[in-house]
């Protein structure tokens, strides 16, 4: 069950409950943080609302309590399970702590949270998995337990049996003599991780001046208000018309001051934001690169054992050693863990590729919005300055024919 | 690639480094090349008043805009119809990508900024020259006049420049020191000055420091504007090419402000600096040194030494008291001030003057916002140059970010995002450029600011002059009575003794000669103190009333200039919006 592919909107709002019945939606909304707890265990809790129509879901609306560590659950149960597709990115944990309970970290985490779950109600693949479910529909109570038990140092055995396997290769690769590890060399491949991780540099640098610009629309509201106070304190000093003319000077440099810091708002929240996730979601490709690197190499050594098991049947069978009734057994559990690695990767692969396109038209698409949303604000901002100096001209004009 | 047309050496590396990757871009020139020009006279002419900006200024690197690249290079479509006529963008699309956004051959439409506000820029300083009292404005804004006043026929021009290292002859065995000299040239059509005419001198800074002291001496209780500051470690300094630049400024700045002043541009002092060739024919009236030895000769008997009152010319008490010879003096005229604070009895004249009492502290109050404002100006300007820095560095990174993707481009989304930005990226370096000029035209027009800071020193001494005359004037009508006093006990002494005590008459006779001579100093210190207070009062008023013009005319030219380029950037920006107002979400929300 597919939702159709819907212009995204980054709010959440999907379509609204009240279109056709026969559509089907699943629309999510993180809204109203509040803050809990006491001192250092305090932290943020969210409303998530589900609005939905699909039968898995246990009606159109549901309301749950959520945390942070909650979204952190969510995603790396997803990212296990769908080895392959990117998943969304989390906004990141915050290391100062006098920022974490800001207003604006915390719309900014919100806003970036709300995000994160959209994209997984809108994809195709992603968005029927259980643990989806689970989270946006369990009882509190039920969540905590879920969330411990991950997040504990209590592993489920089957990954410690891959940590386990993980080791194992290294090891056998260093008994072995293999030095280089195992790696996919086709040149499309190549081309796809030298472009990402190339991506990110520039990316990174772009977010950083995008933030640096947010700092400066703060520091030029700022520095207008110090100048309009100035002025009119000079105002205050001469007499009229110069005086008058300071003092409405300065007037309008306060009002400019406040238009430059609500833009310096805007500016975060829909350009250097949109950025950072842009950033975020380059990061956790790059995971998803590793997984498939993680995924090939199992590929390719338990094919190439299964192989060596092979070689040494036949020579047990050439043999007729009594050995081989054992032999055969383990060429065929081999075999068949070397079919389900190899079906692992295959499907990563396939996943990866769907992704990547998926991936540019997301990315073409909220970037686009982002710049349209930044030069509308350079725009509207550069016009309300030019039209509030501009106000003042004909005073201007008309003191100064007063007073010569 | 920049090393010729950088007229200062200021610029810092990484700005720098960052320029040269934009003027690689090959973005071409928008419509502002017409404010460049102007402006990169004006740094030639070495006419950029980057006094207290200094800071700030040295990052500006002005309008010799790297960005704006020799005009060979081919001009985006998009630009101002004022200059080369447009054509298709020539290095974007070799990127390969099919322009999905408006076709390249789009002309802009004229700027309103341009149109509304005709004399714009560069131009709009020339117009409120004219349209105003501009002499007023073009004398403490020489920099923005890009022609003489329009409205008085008078003008005088000062340029200072090539300074050059000489030596000093000396007959020592050591040599002499070496010293700096600048070249000065003067265009004037005043008559006084020989005008019409052009000429040139070389002067060296002290002599830049006799002209002040002298000029201090003749005009007392005029508001003379501060000379430039000696420097402490001149010798050291002196090598420096960047304090010789400074300097030179400097002194042109103060040049022009004193050929600015109605009076002091008539006078015989300024026209010697100007004009005499070879030595600087004014006296050095502070040599200390060589007037101890005089005073060897006419022993310091200022008003009313002991001893035989030679011909100590009256007309020395109409200058105050100052060191050497005049220490007599001076210590009587500090009994008396101290008298003055601290004694319980009024002195004899009092500054009854409670207007201008008031005016005084008004003008301390003046003078402290006048410093707190041009304070906060230098922020603003500090703020609006690191905008522009940041936005052009925003550009640029999204300007790599394009090409990046269009290199690596797989898909068509990456296209369309790839054209996207460079749409962005364009609109976000020409918002920088603009952040940039606005705010070389900022600094030009609040250094207004600064200039009355020093206007408000030049008031401070004129103040000084009337209260040092007041207190000579004080000095002397109360040594009066006091010599009166005791020529009438010598008097009655004298009388007692029988046929005459010569010594006693003697001294009596020289005692009454000095009365006459302080009645007679008395006399003219009076009226040099009324004289004083008149040149104060007429003064002040005109400094008021230039401050007052100045002032509105720096507003006005700050307010004009935010204004055109505010319309500028929302242009650029508007553009940008509309290239991608398919991505415009708050028409379609559900």
């Amino acid at each position: 069950m597919e939702s159709t592919e819907q212009t995204r909107s980054i709010s959440g709002s999907m379509q609204s409950p009240r279109s056709p019945s026969s559509l089907p939606y699943l629309s999510v909304s993180v809204t109203d943080p509040v803050k809990l707890g006491n001192g250092v265990q305090a932290y943020i809790s969210y409303r998530v609302i589900t609005k939905t129509n699909l039968p898995e879901y246990q009606g159109p609306e549901k309301i749950v309590i959520r945390r942070y560590s909650d979204f952190v659950w969510l995603r790396d149960r997803l990212f296990e399970k769908y080895k392959g597709i990117f998943i969304p990115p989390l906004p990141e944990k915050s290391a100062v702590e006098k920022f974490r309970f800001s207003a604006e970290f915390i719309e900014m985490r919100r806003a970036a949270l709300d995000i994160f779950v959209n994209r997984i109600a809108l994809h195709p693949e992603v968005q029927q998995s259980e643990d989806l479910r689970t989270f946006l529909q369990a009882d509190e109570e039920t969540m905590d337990r879920f969330r411990f038990q991950e997040t504990g140092i209590f592993k489920k055995p089957a990954d410690l049996m891959q940590m386990f396997r993980d080791v194992q290769s290294k090891v056998s690769d260093a008994v072995l003599g293999k030095e280089k590890p195992v790696e996919e060399t086709t040149a499309a491949y190549e081309k796809l991780k030298h472009y990402i991780y190339e991506l990110e540099n520039h990316l990174a640098e772009a977010q950083k001046h995008a933030y640096r610009l947010v700092k400066r629309h703060r520091e030029l509201g700022q520095s207008l208000l110090d100048f309009g106070k100035a002025v009119k304190l000079l105002g205050a000093c001469e007499g009229e018309p110069t005086g008058k003319a300071f003092s409405d000077l300065g007037t309008k440099s306060e009002l400019l001051s406040i238009k430059l810091q609500k833009e310096a708002q805007q500016v975060l929240m829909n350009f250097e934001e949109p950025l950072k996730d842009y950033v975020r979601y380059v990061q956790s490709i790059k995971a998803t690169i590793a997984e498939r690197g993680t995924a090939f190499k199992q590929h390719c050594e338990l094919a190439e054992t299964t192989k060596l098991k092979e070689i040494n049947l036949d020579k047990l069978m050439l043999t007729r050693s009594d050995k081989v009734g054992e032999a055969e057994i383990e060429y065929r559990e081999i075999k068949a863990e070397s079919e389900v690695a190899t079906r692992r990767f295959e499907r990563i692969v396939t996943r990866m590729e769907e992704e990547i396109v998926r991936f540019q038209e997301q990315k073409t698409e909220e970037m686009g919005v982002a710049f349209h949303q930044f030069a509308k604000g350079q725009a509207r901002l550069a016009n309300s300055i030019a039209d509030a100096w501009r106000s003042l001209l004909p005073k201007l004009e008309a003191s100064s024919a007063v007073q010569i | 690639m920049m090393g010729s047309e950088n007229a200062d050496g200021f610029e810092e590396t990484n700005l720098n480094s960052q320029r040269e990757d934009m003027e690689n871009l090959d973005l071409g020139v928008d419509g502002d090349a017409g404010g460049d020009d102007p402006l990169k006279k004006s740094v030639v002419n070495g006419d950029t008043s980057n006094s207290g900006y200094r800071s700030a200024m040295s990052t500006l690197s002005n309008v010799h805009d790297p960005l704006s690249p020799p005009p060979t290079v081919m001009i985006p479509a998009d630009s101002d119809p004022l200059l080369a006529p447009p054509s298709a963008y020539q290095d974007f699309s070799s990127f390969g990508s099919k322009p999905i956004s408006s076709d390249n051959s789009y002309i802009e439409p004229p700027s309103y900024a341009d149109v509304i506000f005709s004399p714009f820029d560069e131009n709009s300083d020339s117009e409120i020259n004219g349209a105003e009292d501009s002499s007023l404005h073009s004398q403490f804004s020489d920099s923005l006049s890009r022609s003489p006043s329009s409205s008085s026929s008078d003008y005088i021009k000062i340029t200072v420049s090539s300074p050059q290292k000489e030596q000093e002859t000396s007959n020592s065995i050591v040599g002499g020191n070496t010293y700096i000299t600048y070249q000065i040239t003067t265009r004037t059509n005043l008559p006084h000055l020989g005008g019409p005419s052009e000429f040139s001198v070389r002067r060296r800074f002290r002599d830049v420091v006799t002209l002040a002291d002298r000029l201090a001496e003749s005009y007392r209780g005029f508001c003379i504007p501060p000379r430039p500051d000696k420097s402490v470690v001149e010798s050291q300094v002196m090598q420096k090419q960047e304090f010789v630049e400074q300097r030179r400024v400097a002194l042109e700045k103060y040049l022009r402000r004193l050929s600015a002043h109605p009076v002091i541009r008539n006078s015989e002092e300024l026209k010697a600096f100007l004009q005499a060739q070879g030595k600087l024919p004014l006296q050095l009236s502070t040599d200390v040194a060589s007037r101890m030895l005089d005073g060897a000769v006419k022993l310091p008997k200022q008003l009313f030494g002991e001893g035989g009152a030679s011909a100590v010319p009256v007309q020395e008490v109409v200058q105050p008291a100052k060191g050497g010879r005049d220490l007599l003096r001076l210590f009587k005229e500090l009994r008396q001030s101290v008298s003055n604070d601290w004694g319980g009895s009024k002195p004899p004249v009092v500054e009854e003057d409670k207007e201008f009492l008031e005016k005084k502290e008004k003008m301390h109050d003046l003078e402290q916002q006048i410093i707190n404002a041009s304070q906060q100006a230098e922020s603003l300007v500090k703020a609006q140059q690191d905008m522009g820095e940041t936005m052009g560095e925003l550009g640029l990174a999204f300007i790599k970010l394009t090409k990046f993707e269009n290199e690596e481009a797989t898909s068509n989304a990456q296209r369309i995002r790839a054209n996207d930005m460079k749409n962005l990226a364009t609109a976000a370096v020409k918002a920088s450029r603009f952040y940039r000029e606005l705010n070389s035209q900022t600094v030009k027009h609040l250094d207004t600011l600064h200039e009355y800071l020093g206007m408000m020193m030049a008031v401070q001494g004129a103040f000084a002059d009337r209260s040092s005359a007041l207190l000579t004037v004080q000095t002397l009508l109360s040594e009066l009575p006091s010599l009166q006093a005791r020529v009438e006990k010598l008097e009655a002494a004298s009388s007692k003794v029988f046929g005459g005590d010569k010594s006693r008459i003697r001294k009596i006779e020289e005692l009454k000669e000095t009365i006459k001579v302080t009645e007679d100093a008395k006399n003219v210190a009076i009226r040099e103190y009324e004289r004083i207070k008149e040149n104060n009062r007429s003064e002040v008023e005109r400094l008021d009333k230039e401050r007052r013009a100045d002032f509105m005319n720096m507003m006005k030219g700050f307010v004009v200039n935010q204004v055109g380029y505010a319309e500028k950037m929302g242009n650029v920006w508007a553009k940008v919006a509309e290239e991608s107002s398919q991505y415009d979400r708050e028409k379609q929300s559900s």
